[in-house]
């Protein structure tokens, strides 16, 4: 059988009468999906390579291209459905593992859309924070136990207590770590540059840090993962915080996998590794078995740092995640990030995208509980990621429990991207998670940045807004105060675990 | 020369003398009674000295960028984890994840080695890392291997100089041992070779090195005694995915 059974997944329609032949979209599309044929003076398609990016729809001046789903017409039926079935088709054909790109798609509730926010009325009033001060500023490190005051001999009052290093973000909302290999040089400036602007903090996955963006370190949170690419003592002094990450939500429990093809000369020099050369991060660190393990890293990064940075760890959200994160806690980290299930990658085995680890909302419930009731929850914050779409995500992330969040897929959505899943093609036509310098100029650093911080602007301004309309002026207020979320069509289990009340109640 | 006294003091504190020593502009340091204090020698740079009486613990040498240490003793776990550059120097026996990730330098160690030394070791441009045992190791050596090369004299002549799964997932770089070691002791991506006379020049300098820094008194091999564990392809995942 010669012919492949894989049908294509969108049509490409070309409407006669707008389209002039320009011949933008064969440009524009790195998948080969357009031609021009020039015996018969016009655009030809192949319909097969398209992956949805909608790059040459955006960019056709007539308006002639319109990209449809297309599911191959096969016999309806709900378990084997047509990506089931193509799916098939795909590994019979090559006998590999089926590779998927962003965060988990599957329909499966997100559990957002059932937590409801408060607002005030009449009993205590509402504040407008276009006239009113409304504190965003938030605090990443470990907090002390208390604080002592000392007095000077006019009585005057200086703090006695030595406070942990801290991150100070202008919003509770910080980039994800996408390094510069899964996603473009341009692409990681515009992060970085926007992260300075706004004054929060962008991560640089576990891929390095290019010496170009060694100016971006006060804005950098630099990871350390089982590979250790571009990691060495410069690497870690030039950063405000380092990161040990030990999963990620898309594939928790497994490692990294950067082909050979995309380490050119520059992602060579960001990685320190050859060009050419496969970048494998093992699955585990293998210098970490056990909580006592992980507080020996800790404890080097900060002896290397001086133990002036915060030092964070980052999990995906899995089964005994509250178990972990106190371990962890304890470990002496100074920042704890939970990934959860729906968090996004450049590339990651599709069944475990899918079908691996928790969801955020449960996870991070399960986290702060625990750490509460351990009485360490101001030893470390805990910043979550994994999915957050708009800023009453983030709202209801930080009332369940977050000091922070983490922007990802958000991000690079404001950077252009279209969400095909394709990223680890390396052909993104959008120019971000690609190597390709003919897609990449396609991004301009300068508009990218621009694109982020208007974005953590519109989403400050409406955590602000809804903070107001509860009465509340300062997002220290609002953190763990699950008094102000309210479920509706949950489980009395589910309520349970995310430890708030029914709409109603 | 400074020397420090570290019986009883804490690592921090142990590590922030040494800090404060250097910041006077001292450039050699000896550190007594070492019991296990972890994390020293981490980050320091070239031109730095440090001689260890004692047995120093877990993660010695992490993350350094060209300083020296010599070791009067035993070392632990961890040492010269993603170390950049210098030398470590060990007149005894290392634990476990020995060089994890090294990128450079040159780490010898007089006696045996635990499990998984050498793993993940990366070459990058003039950084080539070195490690070099004198006795025999245990499994996953050279585990991940990406680049450089690790040297295992096997001195003491023992008829297994290796456990088991050596190399799994080797893709870089090359493991030479005196001895043999056969096809049910390396991972499936290991191949075995003679050396090159390339390679067997850059043996004995490197043999030359370790006993010179050991104050060994020096040993002639032939080159028929050892052998060659290498990657048979850079890219043992490339055909993996299906899309």
């Amino acid at each position: 059988m010669s012919k492949r059974l894989v049908q294509a997944e969108f049509n490409v329609e070309r409407d006669p009468e707008r389209c002039i032949q320009c011949q933008v979209c064969v440009r524009q599309c790195s998948n080969q999906v357009h031609a021009y044929d020039e015996e018969a003076e016009q655009v030809t398609c192949d319909e097969a390579s398209c992956v949805g990016c909608q790059r040459c729809a955006t960019l056709c001046p007539t308006g002639a291209i319109t990209i449809k789903k297309a599911p191959p017409d096969f016999a309806p039926d709900n378990n084997w459905t047509s990506d089931v079935i193509q799916n098939i088709y795909r590994q019979a054909e090559t006998g590999g593992v089926l590779l998927s790109a962003m965060g988990n798609d599957t329909a499966k509730t997100s559990w957002w859309d059932n937590i409801l926010l408060n607002a005030s009325q009449v009993t205590n009033p509402s504040i407008d924070p276009l006239r009113e001060p409304m504190e965003l500023t938030t605090f990443l490190g470990a907090k002390p136990n208390a604080v002592e005051l000392s007095f000077d001999d006019q009585g005057g009052p200086s703090l006695a207590t030595k406070l942990a290093p801290q991150l100070v973000l202008s919003t509770p909302i910080m980039f994800s770590a996408m390094s510069y290999g899964a996603i473009s040089y341009n692409a990681f400036e515009s992060l970085a540059r926007a992260a300075g602007q706004y004054g929060t903090f962008a991560n640089s996955g576990e891929g390095g840090l290019h010496k170009d963006f060694w100016p971006h370190g006060p804005n950098m949170i630099v990871q350390v993962a089982s590979g250790r690419f571009g990691v060495d003592i410069d690497y870690l002094k030039v950063a405000a915080a380092v990161e040990i990450k030990i999963g990620q939500g898309a594939k928790p429990g497994i490692g990294g996998h950067l082909p050979g093809e995309k380490v050119d000369e520059r992602i060579s020099q960001t990685r320190m590794i050859p060009v050419g050369s496969d970048a494998i991060s093992p699955a585990p660190h293998h210098d970490i078995y056990s909580i006592e393990d992980l507080r020996q890293l800790i404890y080097s990064l900060k002896e290397a740092t001086r133990y002036q940075k915060p030092i964070s760890v980052k999990i995906a959200a899995v089964h005994n995640v509250a178990a972990i994160a106190s371990g962890i806690v304890r470990a002496g980290a100074d920042i704890v990030a939970i990934d959860g299930y729906k968090g996004g990658t450049g590339a990651a085995p599709t069944m475990i995208r899918n079908n691996v680890g928790i969801p955020i909302e449960f996870a991070l419930a399960a986290v702060d509980d625990r750490l509460r009731q351990e009485g360490i929850r101001n030893q470390a914050s805990v910043v979550a990621c994994g999915g957050f779409r708009s800023s009453a995500d983030v709202v209801k992330a930080i009332a369940l429990g977050a000091d922070a969040v983490y922007i990802g897929t958000a991000a690079l959505v404001a950077l252009g991207c279209h969400l095909c899943q394709k990223c680890y093609t390396g052909k993104c036509n959008w120019g971000i998670a690609t190597q390709d310098p003919y897609l990449t100029r396609r991004l301009n650093p300068d508009i990218g940045a621009r694109r982020l911080v208007n974005l953590l602007r519109g989403w400050s301004h409406e955590i602000k807004e809804m903070m107001g309309g509860m009465g509340i002026n300062a997002i220290e207020s609002l953190r763990g105060n699950r008094e102000h979320l309210r479920g509706v069509g949950l489980s009395d289990r589910e309520l349970s675990i995310l430890g708030i009340k029914a709409a109603g109640e | 020369m400074t020397t420090i006294n570290a019986e009883g003091v804490h690592y921090k504190k142990l590590n922030e003398d040494i800090h404060q020593s250097l910041a006077t502009g001292e450039r050699q340091i000896e550190l007594t009674n070492v019991r296990g204090q972890r994390y020293i020698g981490v980050g320091l740079d070239a031109g730095v000295d440090i001689t260890i009486q004692g047995i120093p613990g877990n993660d010695l040498a992490a993350f350094m960028n060209g300083a020296r240490i010599e070791v009067n003793g035993n070392v632990q776990d961890g040492v010269s984890n993603t170390m950049n550059a210098g030398k470590v120097i060990v007149h005894g026996d290392a634990g476990d994840i020995l060089c994890y990730a090294m990128r450079g330098g040159k780490v010898f160690i007089q006696g045996d080695v635990g499990y998984r030394s050498g793993i993940h070791m990366k070459a990058y441009q003039e950084n080539f890392p070195v490690l070099v045992i004198g006795g025999v190791a245990g499994d996953y050596l050279g585990e991940y291997m990406a680049g450089g090369v690790i040297v295992l004299l096997n001195l003491t002549d023992d008829p297994k100089p290796a456990g088991y799964l050596l190399g799994t997932g080797m893709h870089g770089g090359a493991i030479y041992v005196r001895g043999q070691i056969d096809q049910t002791q390396v991972g499936a991506e290991v191949g075995f070779d003679q050396l090159s006379d390339q390679e067997w020049e850059l043996v004995q300098g490197l043999v030359v090195e370790f006993f010179g820094d050991l104050s060994l008194a020096p040993r002639q091999f032939a080159r028929e005694e050892f052998m060659k564990l290498y990657p048979k392809s850079r890219r043992p995942y490339g055909n993996l995915y299906s899309y």
